[in-house]
């Protein structure tokens, strides 16, 4: 791990408890992401298992948060950039009581406000919609400075996908960050490797990826994006830096479908639908293995 | 060109001063500032409308990108830099930066080329803008073919028909500064997003001080049995020109401004249709998708049994040339107006 800000002892530690809480949480992630698809009938398994550390680790220790009161003006934002796996936050929104589980268990049926891409409009506690890659990354921006105008202290967290960063827009909004010293935007590349063709690296290479964020002015932290202990600190110690002047951004290296053996690394899962009886298999594999 | 250019604050003056190989201001006499900000004094009326709104205490933030000088917000950039976002070369995320500080309370007023605007960012405006129903305000100016010899990149004659099939949208084009002034104002508690379709600022003043803009309400300058105009935006100013040259060629034509042509003014537009013989709709766009369909809908629509036609560009590329040889080539001056109508007329057995 290398970190611009951290570079004299690293990041600080977490307590035990809040980390056994986030590993527990991100198997609860994968737990119901299988769960949703079988009602869907289609999904994202594999995008969903590679960010559900991080999903978990933002959730429940990093974002200030205001369940009661899903606009609250102070609270932080979270946009999934990546919004493909949307069907992963939807368990933590009801978990933390945005949603009512009757709705969460109508995922993407007819009506019900939870689709395979996330809703501002119809869902509380989604604070951006997405599905167009590239977008919510300018989007945050766009909060971000308006939190500086408006003289409020939230912060606003982008997660997105690698693949994502192939996306022009990505580039616009990160030199424009740069250029305005946004330390209060926080990205974070899901590197899983994958993209729905194969390898991002060999659909169309985004490397070098830290040197291209720095260039535009960012500061860059790489982390392993299943170590518990090192995103939740990371995440944490980003937050409480107060003396940051640079937007930064967490390249979070993941494995795309972590969790499931067949999955993991298999491109083919980026869109798929367990059979009932591989199901069952894959919570077996979930629950042995949390 | 004068050699006090006076609209200019003095320190914009100083910095567009050409400086000789001492670094001296080089003389008056051998200099000029660039006729763009010199002749967009309608636009410059942008930038003191959006002035007021800031010093009124309205959540107003502006944001161009790189076209301060064009669109004539330097002014309000110069007066209010805590309400102006300059976003460079990169209109996508322009707009998506937009919604994003909507979320946060504020109302951002975005301001570019409305070819770029309209076409470039699509997508961010339904997605980010419209869908998730946030009061950005979109302003597209150096609308229609107004930007001449600069090219088809720069022609914007598909943006009312993107804008308009994007729900929870507002399109209006406003005919001049006054109006353009009084819109903004009308729409400025509106929830959702509009997109201001204007000229480039060199339109002729139609409109006075004390003109009455009602949101969605269509100004209906006079009413004609034969022939009604049905235009708005940069095609009102020759089309009331036209329609003065037909009257006194003998022919009863009225003309409509329709300045909102999303939600359209179905009430008047039937009314006129009831009461003249012919339509024509005027407009500087594509005659697909803009405001003459727009008409041609709520006619169909309602049964209406009056012919319209829709003049204007006919699903065709402009070639490039002078703005007003442009308008003189596609009969959308005032003379190249009144001779569509005139003829129109004839074939119809009218005149």
């Amino acid at each position: 791990m290398s970190s611009p800000q951290f570079d004299a002892s690293g990041p600080p530690a977490v307590e035990e408890e809040v980390l056994d809480r986030v590993r527990e949480r991100a198997y609860f992630v994968r737990a119901e992401t299988v769960r949703l698809i079988s009602i869907a009938k289609t999904g994202h398994y594999s995008s969903t298992f590679s960010c559900a550390e991080i999903l978990a680790a933002l959730y429940y220790d990093t974002l200030r948060l205001f369940p009661g009161e899903p606009r609250h003006p102070d609270r932080d934002r979270f946009l999934m950039g990546k919004g493909h796996a949307a069907v992963g936050v939807y368990p933590i929104l009801a978990d933390l009581g945005y949603l009512d589980r009757e709705v969460l268990d109508g995922y993407t049926r007819l009506g019900n406000p939870l689709g395979d891409h996330p809703d501002m409009t119809k869902v509380p506690g989604v604070d951006f919609s997405s599905g167009s890659l590239g977008h919510n990354l300018s989007v945050g921006l766009g909060m971000a400075l308006g939190a500086k105008m408006t003289g409020r202290q939230f912060l606003t967290w982008v997660l997105l996908g690698d693949g994502e960063q192939l996306e022009g827009q990505i580039w616009e909004a990160a030199a424009a960050a740069g250029h305005y010293g946004t330390s209060n935007l926080v990205a974070v590349v899901d590197r899983n490797g994958y993209c729905l063709d194969g390898k991002v690296d060999d659909v169309i290479t985004v490397e070098p990826l830290p040197d291209r964020w720095k260039a535009f002015g960012w500061d860059v932290i790489e982390v392993d994006g299943h170590d518990v202990a090192a995103v939740t600190s990371t995440f944490r110690a980003l937050r409480d830096d107060t003396s940051r002047t640079k937007p930064a951004v967490v390249i979070a290296h993941t494995v795309k479908g972590k969790g499931v053996g067949f999955m993991e690394r298999d491109f083919g899962w980026h869109l798929g639908w367990l059979a009932p009886e591989d199901e069952a298999a894959v919570h077996r594999e979930l629950e042995e293995t949390r | 060109m004068s050699a006090e250019p006076t609209i200019l604050p003095e320190g914009l003056v100083e910095r567009l001063t050409p400086r000789g190989a001492d670094g001296a201001p080089m003389t008056s006499g051998s200099w000029h500032i660039p006729s763009m900000l010199t002749q967009s004094n309608g636009l410059l009326s942008l930038g003191r409308n959006l002035g007021e709104l800031v010093e009124e205490g309205r959540p107003a933030v502006v944001l161009t990108p790189d076209l301060a000088f064009s669109n004539g917000l330097w002014g309000f950039r110069e007066q209010h830099p805590e309400r102006f976002l300059q976003m460079g070369i990169s209109e996508q995320n322009m707009v998506s930066v937009a919604a994003g500080l909507a979320t946060t309370g504020l109302q951002p007023y975005v301001a570019a080329f409305s070819s770029f605007l309209a076409l470039l960012c699509c997508e961010q405006i339904r997605t980010d803008i419209a869908y998730t129903q946030l009061p950005v305000r979109l302003i597209g100016h150096h609308s229609g073919i107004s930007f001449g010899f600069y090219g088809t990149s720069h022609h914007a004659t598909e943006d009312i028909a993107i804008m308009r099939s994007i729900a929870n949208m507002t399109v209006v084009a406003p005919a001049d500064p006054i109006q353009m002034g009084k819109a903004m104002r009308a729409y400025v508690d509106h929830p959702l997003p509009v997109f201001f379709r204007m000229g480039r600022g060199r339109e002729p003043q139609v409109y006075s001080g004390d003109a009455e803009f009602v949101p969605g309400k269509a100004i209906v300058h006079s009413t004609g049995s034969d022939l009604t105009i049905i235009t708005g935006g940069t095609s009102l100013h020759p089309s009331l020109a036209a329609a003065k040259m037909l009257r006194e060629a003998g022919v009863d034509v009225g003309v409509v401004d329709l300045h909102t042509v999303k939600p359209i003014d179905r009430e008047t537009i039937l009314a006129v249709a009831g009461s003249t013989r012919q339509l024509m709709s005027v407009e500087e766009h594509n005659v697909l998708g803009g405001l003459g369909s727009a008409v041609a809908e709520v006619l169909t629509e309602e049964g209406a049994a009056v012919p319209l036609h829709r003049h204007g560009i006919r699903d065709e590329y402009a070639p490039v040339g002078p703005p007003t040889h442009l308008y003189r080539h596609y009969r959308l001056d005032a003379p190249g107006i009144a001779t569509e109508a005139r003829e129109l007329l004839q074939r119809r057995g009218l005149l």
